[in-house]
């Protein structure tokens, strides 16, 4: 995450972090959830699943902060987030597992 | 609170007696409509219902009311309603959706002149091949039709038993004659009224299949909340209650509703007779003309006219049989009723052209006259 | 650096999975339809308002939003057309621990359902009813509904709809019911939580939810299913406590949302037992008469 200025609580603050989890052939390609994740972890893929459809493929997964956004405005059962648990060491608060703390 | 089985001899009209007789027989839910002249039904059912911590609802119409009837059997509960010819149109779909998910309950259908709004003060026995139609799709049902006010009494059980046992909605075809006279009822003690409920499941709820038939071709029916995560729906379904929409599932799905019926035709048709069995002339009615009808055949006995009354109390499933077999050996059949020919077109067609068959019919309104079948039988035969 | 935990190659389960017939799964519903996600939505108040799922029964007419039935693990039962509402009423007379929900569509519960609604709000049944509405008959193909809104195309109003269509919450306060909202398939939070309090409500509770219907409705009116989505965002005013005779939705000025009436009456279960079984009445009801 950048920060312009970094937050006195940076330590202590913690994002929620998510795993998302997708179900590719109940998915029958609205996008809704591309559309409408606040972070745009997600993109329509190229695949195809079973029906033919393009199921959404997580693109960046340590944006997640397992809102749930996705899972409830998927009309096909097909997506949800789990909280992936945050990382509480002294410095690194507020970043996914998967990335730095970058500070300009 | 008092009793289900008011115990005693009474004076009482048709329509009280088929009240007091759902109730003996354990109808704990009446949802319908006013009609004339089955609104007496709703109104002593109104009263009565509060004595036996049951429930009644007049619906806003006849449709709400068999939806609702079909409801609470659902909820576990016996339950029916009560109507005449218009209402009894109203509720046809609903009674499909009743015999496609096999719901048991029973439905009163007072008749009175028709067709459309007719004659609403006046009998006639004109419904009776809606009964067994009435509704789309193809299907089996059973119609009792009672003769007098005590006779509707038993019937009333006898429907509400025979719906349990079989999962389907139970017509009871009476008429506005039967249904507004006055005569004795006697209703016995509770203890000597036999009562069927619908089986029951047994076995794991998990892997319980609401449409897989018993032994007898009848499925065991929970009720709503009782753990079963049931899904019973009007679309051809399987036997889990899923809809399929296959040649397959409706070839099952209509094996099903029709076979529990058709296989089971002894213990469902009930008939009664009056000097049969030397008879040449067989006089076959049903409801109030079965009266008339017995006041003619013993005239037409003493002008020497061999003729037997053949009553039909169950009217749908037909007794086919006894009307072939009975066609081998007599001379003739006379159908007496109130329409223009309706089951006289079954007697017709089982009889198989073996023997002449007539018709004293009327289009509405009032009895046969004994005198009218004692003509025709002397000019016949 | 951590190592993000991989999903494991069994297919995960989601949240929902045990409240619906996975077997069943992918349900009807087209891509884009809202009626799965105000299902959804409708799933997640059932399970997170805590009632007695074994005694919460779903009952549903015909057309697209009736198929629901179909797809919740629970006792569900798929009726007539139009004759939820009066099934469900038998249902909860001859059962009053059972938690009645109805989930149907417009055309379901207004059109050949509308008396049946306006009599079981007005005798205050003890029953929630969502209705999903997508402004037409879906199912069929798309034919003008008691909802099309003026001048709408559809299969049976080709050239325009020269009706005015129903204002609902409206109707559901003039009848009598005692909760009445308005959300559409985008505000899904607001609509669980509408839906939560609803079903924790004793009375009659309606609640309306505007979904796109893109392969019928949104096809003839040039309405894309994510256009809607966003026009429902922009154009979305949310008022709780409006009032109701201003609730006609109009796509160019504003549809407004909320939670309009949620007010407390005697439900029809409580006067029929003052009157006709006492003995039932645990407790003294407000509003009963003693």
């Amino acid at each position: 995450m950048d920060f312009w200025r970094v937050p006195l609580d940076a330590d202590t603050i913690q994002v929620s972090l998510g795993i998302v989890h997708i179900l590719e052939d109940r998915c029958k390609g609205c996008g809704y959830c591309i559309e409408y994740c606040p972070k745009q972890a997600l993109e329509l893929s190229t695949k195809f699943n079973q029906k033919g459809y393009h199921p959404p493929v997580v693109v960046k997964p340590e944006e997640c902060v397992n809102c749930h956004y996705c899972e409830i405005i998927c009309p096909e059962f097909a997506i949800f987030s789990v909280e992936s648990p945050p990382i509480t060491e002294p410095g690194r608060a507020g970043t996914h597992p998967n990335s730095a703390i970058k500070v300009r | 609170m008092k009793p289900a089985v008011l115990t005693g001899e009474y004076f009482m009209t048709g329509d009280v007696a088929c009240a007091e007789g759902a109730l003996a027989a354990g109808c704990r839910f009446f949802g319908g409509y006013p009609i004339t002249p089955a609104t007496e039904i709703a109104e002593r059912m109104a009263l009565r219902l509060s004595h036996v911590d049951g429930c009644f609802i007049q619906m806003e119409d006849e449709i709400g009311a068999m939806a609702a009837v079909l409801g609470a059997s659902w909820g576990g509960v016996k339950s029916m309603t009560a109507t005449s010819g218009p209402g009894f149109s109203l509720m046809m779909e609903n009674i499909g959706l009743g015999i496609c998910t096999e719901t048991p309950c029973v439905v009163v259908n007072v008749q009175r002149g028709g067709p459309s709004t007719g004659l609403p003060t006046h009998g006639a026995q004109s419904d009776m091949m809606q009964a067994r139609w009435g509704s789309h799709g193809h299907y089996e049902i059973i119609a009792l039709a009672p003769s007098s006010p005590q006779e509707i009494f038993y019937l009333t059980i006898t429907a509400f038993n025979l719906s349990e046992k079989y999962r389907l909605p139970v017509l009871i075809m009476t008429d506005e004659i039967v249904g507004h006279m006055s005569e004795k009822v006697i209703i016995p003690e509770a203890k000597l009224i036999e009562i069927v409920s619908r089986p029951r499941p047994k076995g794991r709820k998990d892997r319980f299949k609401p449409f897989a038939p018993g032994p007898n071709g009848v499925a065991p029916m929970p009720a709503a909340g009782e753990g079963y995560n049931l899904h019973i729906t009007g679309l051809t379904h399987d036997e889990k209650g899923y809809p399929v929409m296959a040649v397959e599932t409706q070839t099952e799905m209509m094996a099903r509703i029709t076979e529990k019926i058709q296989r089971n035709l002894d213990d469902i048709i009930r008939t009664d007779d009056f000097l049969l069995d030397d008879a040449e002339i067989v006089v076959v009615s049903y409801g109030v003309s079965a009266r008339t009808s017995m006041a003619a055949v013993a005239e037409a006995r003493k002008l020497g006219i061999k003729a037997g009354l053949f009553r039909l109390v169950t009217i749908w499933p037909f007794p086919e049989d006894q009307i072939r077999k009975l066609a081998d050996r007599v001379k003739g059949f006379v159908t007496v009723e109130i329409n223009l020919g309706q089951i006289h077109r079954e007697v017709e067609r089982c009889a198989g052209g073996k023997v002449p068959i007539f018709l004293v019919g009327h289009p509405g309104g009032t009895i046969i006259h004994p005198d009218s079948v004692v003509n025709l039988l002397k000019e016949a035969f | 650096m951590q190592e993000i935990p991989k999903p494991s190659n069994k297919q995960p389960c989601h949240p929902l999975d045990d409240l619906i017939r996975t077997d069943r799964i992918p349900h009807i519903w087209c891509p884009g339809c809202g009626i799965g996600t105000v299902f959804s939505s409708c799933l997640a108040a059932l399970k997170g308002s805590g009632i007695n799922l074994r005694k919460t029964v779903m009952v549903s007419g015909i057309g697209c939003s009736g198929r629901a039935a179909g797809y919740v693990n629970l006792d569900s039962f798929h009726t007539t057309h139009g004759r939820a509402i009066p099934f469900a009423t038998g249902l909860k007379l001859a059962n009053p621990e059972l938690n009645i929900v109805v989930f149907s569509g417009d055309g379901d519960l207004f059109a050949i359902g509308g008396n049946h609604f306006i009599h079981a709000a007005r005798r205050n049944m003890d029953m929630t009813v969502i209705c999903v509405n997508n402004l037409n008959y879906g199912m069929t193909g798309g034919q003008v509904a008691a909802t099309t809104p003026y001048l709408a195309k559809s299969t049976t109003t080709p050239v325009g709809n020269p009706e005015t269509p129903f204002n609902l919450p409206l109707m559901a306060y003039a009848c009598g019911a005692t909760y009445v909202a308005r959300w559409t398939m985008l505000h899904i939070r607001d609509l669980t939580d509408s839906i939560t309090e609803a079903i924790g409500k004793k009375g009659f509770s309606f609640i309306e939810a505007l979904s796109p219907c893109p392969v019928n409705y949104g096809r003839r009116n040039k309405q894309k299913p994510l256009e809607m989505l966003k026009v429902y965002q922009e154009k979305a005013i949310i008022k709780n406590d409006a009032d109701p005779s201003t609730l006609d939705i109009d796509f160019e000025k504003g549809i407004i949302l909320g939670k309009f009436v949620d007010v407390d009456r005697p439900t029809f279960i409580e006067h029929y037992d003052k009157i006709y079984r006492p003995s039932r009445l645990q407790e003294s009801v407000p509003g009963l008469n003693s």
